[in-house]
C-alpha cells in the first residue's frame, strides 16, 4: 500500500511527489511512462525555465535535473518505463513496466500528472494531400534536439504556439530554412518574447489571420497555399500565396491528455479538457488530485510546478486526514465573458481560511489595459488591473479567502472588463 | 513631440513587455530594470543566450543539450553554431561541463545541460543515406 | 515459365485470390508495386461488409457480395481479423425516401439477403437515439458488418505466404509480352514469367488490361473523404448509419469501426488522377454537413484523422470479372468499387473456376497452415497481460501510449511472415499511432525499432511507401573535432 502513487514523473508529478514528501508521507511511488524522468522538458533544451520558481533562467533539461536531484535525496520511489494503465476510484493502480511487468498497488491517494499531448493535422482537418514531413512541432523537436536527426530543409509553421516558435528558432539554427508562421488567429498563441526571439531575430514572417488551405506532395512535402481568413475563419479568395517547402510543424495547441482520468469516472471540464478541480487540486473523485498541464494547459513550467507542490501537500493532508473538513463549503467559480475557463473551478472553504488561493485563467481575446473583476452577484468584491492580456499567456489572480468567507451565492464570477482609457 | 523610432517586444522573461525607444534615445514601456537593461543592450549590442546540441559517442542520447553561459551578440549566433556542430562528447556526460571555453572571444563558454549516462548497448552511429 | 500465375496487385482482392490459390498445388507469385499489403483503395474506405440489398439483382455484384459477405465473414473468424455482425441501417426522411427503402428490401430479397427489416421512424430511432430526430422509417439489415480492412487483407496475404505464395514488393508492372503459353510480367524488380496472370490492379487494372489487350473499359477514379473520430465518439451509433442512396454511391455514412472509433464519410467527386487521395475544405464540410442529417449531434471537433480514398470505378456498371478476349490466360478482376471489400472471397473463388477454363488444374494441398492475426496487448485481459509479461518483458514497454502498443507486439510484427517496412507499415499490424495523437509520440520510436530491424539508419526509415523520407539528414553534420574534457 503506497501512500501515494503519482501518475507522471514530469514537472507536475516531480513537484507533487517532492512536496508530499516533504509533508511526511513516506511511501510515495512515482510512475514514469518514459525511460527517464522529466517528461517534455528534456527535449526543451531551450531557455527561459525557472524565472519566478528559481529566480534564474534555465533550460529545460536543467530544470527537470534539480526537480530529479531533490527527487533523488527523497524517499520516493521511481519507477520508469512504467506505464499506468488504470487508475480506479477505489484508488487501486495498474501498470505495466518492463522491469516489474504486470503489477496493481493500492495507494491512499493519487496524483494525476499524464501531462498533454499536441493537436494534430486531423483535429483541424487540415485539407490537401498526405505525403511525408508534416508533424508537429513538439515531435519534430523529439527528432532534433534528442535524437540528432534533422525534420526537413524547408519549413512552414503553421499555428503560432510556443513550441513552434521554439522550432523554428531551432531549425533555423540547424541550418533549415523556415519560410513563414501562419496563424489563424489574429494574435499569436505563444509568448511574446518568442515571437520577438525566434521570428523577429531570424526575419521569419508571421502571417496572423491566415491559414493553409492546401497541402501538395506525393512522396513528401511539395509546397503548400496559404490564404488570408476572414472573421469567421473562412479563407478569403484571391488572397492565397504558395510556400516551396518540404516540411510544415503543426503547432496548434495542446490537449491534457485524461484518458486515466476519464476512465476513473473523474467528472471533466470541457473547456479545459481537464478534470474539475477544488482550489487544493483534488478532483470530484475523493483522494484523487490532479495537477499541471493534465489540468490545464500552462504557458510557464514554473506555475506547473507550483500546482504540483499544492496537489502533493494536500494528498499528504488527505493522507494524514487534514483534508476537506465535512462543513466545508463549496463555491463555485464562473468564468464570464472574455475569460474562457478558470482553474480551480471550485473553492472549499472551512471558515478559518487565512491566506489567498491562486485562480488561474485564459482570456478569449488581446486586451490592453483591462480589469480582472470578480463578483458576488451583482456586488464587485475583488478587481485585479492589468496592462496586457493574451490568450496565448496565462493569467493568474490571487483570491483572498477572507474575503470569499463573505461570498453569500454560491458561486462567484469571474469577468474582465476593459479600463476607460 | 518625440517619436518612437523603435519597437521591441522584451526577451528577458516571459512577461513579453512591450519596449520603445524614442528619437532622443529614451526608453519606456519597461516594467523591471532588467527590461531598461535589455533595451539599451538591444539598441548597441543586441545578445542572445545560444541554446543547441553536440554530438555524443556512446550514450544513451546520440545528442546533447548545451548552452552558452551567458549570451553572445547576436550578430555571432550562425559562426559559434559551425563551432557548436564540430563537438562530439564520449558518454558519460555531466551536466554543466564546460566544452568549449570562450566562445569566438566573447568570454561565452558553452556548457552541457543534461547529463547523458552510458549506453547498455552500444548505439552504433547511423549511416548516412 | 517461372508460375503458373502471376497475380498483380496485393489489396484485397489480390490477397483474397492469393489467398485461394495457396490452397492448391500451383506456384504463385504476387506483385505489388507498393512496399505493402493494401496500399490502395482497400486501406482507404469505409469498412464495411455490406449486406447486399443495395446492387442491382443480376448483377455480379449482387451475387459476390451475399457470397462474398459469408466467406468473409468466416474467414475473419477462422483468421481472428477485427470484424463485428453491428448491422446496419438505411435511414429514410421523406416519403419518397420510404418508398425508396421498401425497393431496397425488395432488392434485398432478391438478392438473397437474409435478416432484414423494415423499422418505423420511432423503431429507429429506439435502436439509434443519435438518430435525426425526423427519420420515418428505416431499413435494418441485421448482416451487415464491419472489419478492418487492411488487417483482413494482410491477413490473407500472410496466410497466402505461409503456404508457399511468393510476394514482390515495389514491383510496379513495366510491360508485359505474351509469350508462348503464358506470359512475361517485366517489373521495376526484374520479370515474372507466368502461365496465367490474374489482373487485380485496382485503379491501375486499366493500364494493365491494356499492356496486352486492346482497351475494353476505362477507369472513372472516384474520390471518397472521411473522417475518424476519437474514441469518445465510437459509440455514438452502434449500427452502420446510411442515407437512402443516390445514383453516385451510398451517401454518407456515420458508423463505429471495429478499432473502437467512429467513421464519418465518404462523397463523391473526381481527383486529379488514381493517385489523388488529397482532402479538401469543400469536401470535408460537405462530409461533415451530410452526416449531421443523419445524426445532429455528430460531435466532429473530435476528429482525429481525415483522409480520402480513390474507388476503382469504371465505365461498366458492375465488377468486371472475366477471360480477356483474345488473350488466354489473361484473367480481369477489374471495376472493384463498392462492395468489393465484402465481395473479394466470392470474387477470388470465381478467379480459380477461371482458372482452370484457362486450362490450370489446381488440386488442393495436403497440408494448409494457418497463421492468425496475433491478439494485440490491449485486447487482453489483466490475467493475460500478467502472463505475457511475466515471459517477455518487452511487453512492458509501451511504444504507443493512446492504444497501448508494446515493443513486443512491434517485434512480433518485424519477426511475422510480411513485415512492416514503414512506420504505417508498423501501424496497420500492431495499431501504433491509430489513436489521438496519431503517432507524434510514438513515431520517433517506432522509426528506431524499425531502424535496427534493418540495420540501417533512421532516415532510410519511410513513413508509408518507399520514398516518402520522414528525416532529411542529420543534426552535427560538421567535421568532428573530438572534445576532452
Amino acid at each position: 500500500m503506497y501512500d501515494l502513487i503519482v501518475v507522471g514523473g514530469g514537472p507536475a508529478g516531480l513537484a507533487a511527489a517532492r512536496a508530499a514528501a516533504e509533508e511526511g508521507l513516506q511511501k510515495i511511488l512515482i510512475a514514469e511512462r518514459d525511460g527517464e524522468p522529466g517528461g517534455i522538458l528534456n527535449q526543451c533544451i531551450h531557455n527561459g525555465f525557472g524565472l519566478h520558481y528559481f529566480k534564474e533562467e534555465l533550460t529545460g533539461p536543467e530544470y527537470a535535473l534539480r526537480f530529479v536531484r531533490m527527487i533523488q535525496k527523497t524517499q520516493v520511489e521511481m519507477k520508469l518505463d512504467t506505464m499506468v494503465l488504470d487508475v480506479r476510484p477505489d484508488l487501486t493502480v495498474s501498470m505495466i513496466g518492463r522491469a516489474e511487468g504486470y503489477q496493481v498497488h493500492e495507494a491512499r491517494s493519487v496524483v494525476l500528472a499524464m501531462g498533454c499531448r499536441e493537436r494534430t493535422r486531423g483535429a483541424l482537418a487540415i485539407p490537401g494531400a498526405r505525403p511525408a514531413g508534416i508533424l508537429t512541432a513538439g515531435t519534430a523537436q523529439r527528432y532534433v534536439n534528442v535524437e540528432g536527426y534533422m525534420v526537413g530543409r524547408r519549413v512552414v509553421i503553421l499555428g503560432s504556439g510556443d513550441i513552434g516558435l521554439i522550432m523554428a528558432r531551432r531549425m533555423t539554427l540547424e541550418g533549415a530554412k523556415v519560410l513563414a508562421c501562419v496563424e489563424i488567429m489574429p494574435y499569436s498563441g505563444g509568448l511574446a518574447r518568442n515571437i520577438a526571439q525566434c521570428l523577429h531575430d531570424n526575419d521569419i514572417p508571421l502571417y496572423l489571420s491566415h491559414t493553409l488551405v492546401d497541402i501538395r506532395g506525393r512522396d513528401r512535402v511539395e509546397g503548400v497555399t496559404a490564404a488570408k481568413v476572414d472573421d469567421l475563419k473562412n479563407p478569403v479568395p484571391g488572397t492565397e500565396f504558395t510556400l516551396d517547402c518540404d516540411t510544415i510543424l503543426l503547432s496548434v495547441g495542446l490537449i491534457p491528455e485524461n484518458e486515466l482520468t476519464r476512465k476513473a469516472g473523474i467528472s471533466m471540464d470541457e473547456r479545459t479538457r481537464g478534470a474539475y478541480v477544488f482550489d487544493n487540486m483534488e478532483t470530484t473523485t475523493p483522494g484523487i488530485f490532479a495537477c499541471g498541464n493534465v489540468v490545464h494547459v500552462h504557458d510557464l513550467v514554473d506555475y506547473v510546478t507550483l500546482e504540483g507542490e499544492r496537489a502533493g501537500r494536500a494528498a499528504a493532508a488527505y493522507v494524514n486526514g487534514g483534508c476537506g473538513s465535512a462543513d466545508a463549503r463549496t463555491i463555485a467559480l464562473r468564468a464570464d465573458g472574455d475569460v474562457s475557463y478558470t482553474v480551480p473551478q471550485y473553492l472549499r472553504l472551512s471558515g478559518e481560511d487565512a491566506g489567498s488561493v491562486p485562480v488561474f485563467f485564459r482570456v478569449r481575446r488581446n486586451i490592453v489595459e483591462g480589469t480582472v473583476v470578480v463578483r458576488d452577484g451583482d456586488e464587485k468584491v475583488a478587481a485585479f488591473t492589468r496592462k496586457h492580456m493574451s490568450p496565448g499567456e496565462m493569467e493568474r489572480i490571487a483570491l483572498p479567502l477572507r474575503l470569499l468567507g463573505r461570498v453569500r451565492a454560491g458561486e462567484l464570477s469571474i469577468t474582465v472588463e476593459k479600463v476607460a482609457s | 513631440m518625440k517619436e518612437i523610432i523603435r519597437e521591441m517586444i522584451c526577451i528577458v522573461c516571459p512577461n513579453g513587455c512591450r519596449l520603445t525607444v524614442d528619437d532622443s534615445g529614451e526608453i519606456g514601456g519597461y516594467q523591471c530594470e532588467r527590461g531598461l537593461g535589455y533595451a539599451r543592450d538591444e539598441t548597441v549590442n543586441p545578445t542572445r543566450v545560444l541554446t543547441s546540441t553536440v554530438r555524443v559517442i556512446g550514450g544513451v542520447h546520440r545528442r546533447c543539450p548545451v548552452k552558452t553561459d551567458r549570451p553572445v551578440p547576436k550578430g555571432l549566433l550562425m559562426k559559434a553554431m559551425e563551432r557548436v556542430n564540430a563537438v562530439e562528447l564520449t558518454a558519460p556526460v555531466e551536466c554543466g561541463q564546460i566544452i568549449l571555453g570562450n566562445l569566438l572571444g566573447t568570454e561565452s563558454n558553452l556548457v552541457t545541460t543534461r547529463e547523458i549516462g552510458r549506453a547498455k548497448e552500444i548505439i552504433s552511429e547511423a549511416q548516412a543515406p | 515459365m517461372d508460375r503458373d500465375v502471376a497475380i498483380i496487385g496485393c489489396g484485397i482482392v489480390g490477397a483474397a485470390v492469393a489467398y485461394e490459390l495457396a490452397h492448391c498445388e500451383l506456384d504463385v507469385e504476387v506483385i505489388e508495386k507498393e512496399n505493402d499489403v493494401a496500399m490502395g483503395t482497400s486501406r482507404a474506405n469505409s469498412a464495411i461488409l455490406h449486406a447486399g440489398y443495395d446492387p442491382a439483382p443480376g448483377t455480379l455484384m449482387a451475387k459476390l457480395n451475399v457470397e462474398g459477405l459469408e466467406l468473409a465473414k468466416k474467414l475473419c473468424g477462422e483468421l481472428n481479423i477485427p470484424f463485428r455482425e453491428c448491422g446496419s441501417m438505411v435511414i429514410a426522411f421523406t416519403e419518397e425516401e420510404v418508398e425508396e427503402l421498401k425497393r431496397l428490401y425488395e432488392r434485398g430479397v432478391q438478392n438473397g439477403v437474409s435478416g432484414m427489416r423494415l423499422l418505423s421512424g420511432r423503431e429507429a430511432l429506439k435502436a439509434e437515439p443519435n438518430l435525426n430526430g425526423e427519420t420515418r422509417a428505416a431499413l435494418l439489415a441485421l448482416s451487415a458488418a464491419i472489419v478492418s480492412p487492411w488487417e483482413y487483407a494482410l491477413s490473407l496475404a500472410e496466410n497466402a505466404v505461409a503456404n508457399g505464395v511468393k510476394i514482390r514488393f515495389d514491383s510496379e508492372v513495366t510491360g508485359i509480352d505474351r509469350l508462348e503459353g503464358g506470359f512475361a510480367v517485366h517489373t521495376a524488380s526484374g520479370t515474372v514469367s507466368a502461365r496465367c496472370v490474374v489482373n487485380a490492379a485496382g485503379l491501375n487494372a486499366e493500364r494493365i488490361h491494356n499492356c496486352v489487350a486492346a482497351p475494353s473499359f476505362s477507369t472513372l477514379p472516384d474520390r471518397g473523404e472521411y473522417f475518424l473520430l476519437d474514441k469518445s465518439e465510437g459509440h455514438c451509433v452502434e449500427h452502420v448509419i446510411f442515407q437512402c442512396p443516390t445514383k453516385v454511391g451510398k451517401g454518407t455514412l456515420v458508423s463505429p469501426t471495429v478499432h473502437g472509433n467512429l467513421i464519418v464519410g465518404p462523397n463523391n467527386e473526381t481527383p486529379r488522377d488514381a493517385s489523388d487521395t488529397a482532402t479538401t475544405r469543400q469536401g470535408l464540410d460537405d462530409v461533415a454537413h451530410m452526416a449531421k442529417k443523419s445524426v445532429p449531434s455528430l460531435n466532429i471537433r473530435e476528429s482525429i484523422r481525415n483522409f480520402a480514398g480513390v474507388r476503382a470505378a469504371t465505365d461498366v456498371d458492375d465488377f468486371i470479372i472475366r477471360h480477356v478476349d483474345d488473350t488466354p490466360g489473361f484473367i480481369d478482376l477489374a471495376g472493384v468499387k463498392s462492395p468489393g471489400l465484402t465481395a473479394a472471397p466470392a470474387i477470388a473463388k470465381m478467379t480459380v473456376a477461371l482458372l482452370r477454363e484457362c486450362g490450370l488444374n489446381p488440386v488442393e494441398k495436403a497440408l494448409w497452415t494457418t497463421v492468425p492475426r496475433p491478439r494485440r496487448f490491449s485486447e487482453m485481459d489483466a490475467d493475460e497481460k500478467r502472463r505475457l509479461l511475466a515471459r517477455d518483458s518487452s511487453y512492458g514497454r509501451v511504444i504507443c501510449r493512446c492504444e497501448t502498443v508494446t515493443e513486443g507486439e512491434i517485434r512480433d510484427a518485424l519477426r511475422s511472415v510480411i513485415p512492416p517496412r514503414s512506420v504505417d507499415g508498423v501501424k496497420r499490424r500492431c495499431g501504433t499511432g491509430m489513436g489521438r495523437c496519431q503517432g507524434g509520440f510514438c513515431a520517433p520510436r517506432v522509426v528506431d525499432l524499425l531502424a535496427r530491424h534493418y540495420g540501417v539508419s533512421p532516415v532510410r526509415i519511410p513513413q508509408d511507401r518507399s520514398g516518402m523520407y520522414l528525416l532529411t539528414g542529420e543534426t552535427k553534420t560538421g567535421e568532428a573535432l573530438e572534445c576532452t574534457i
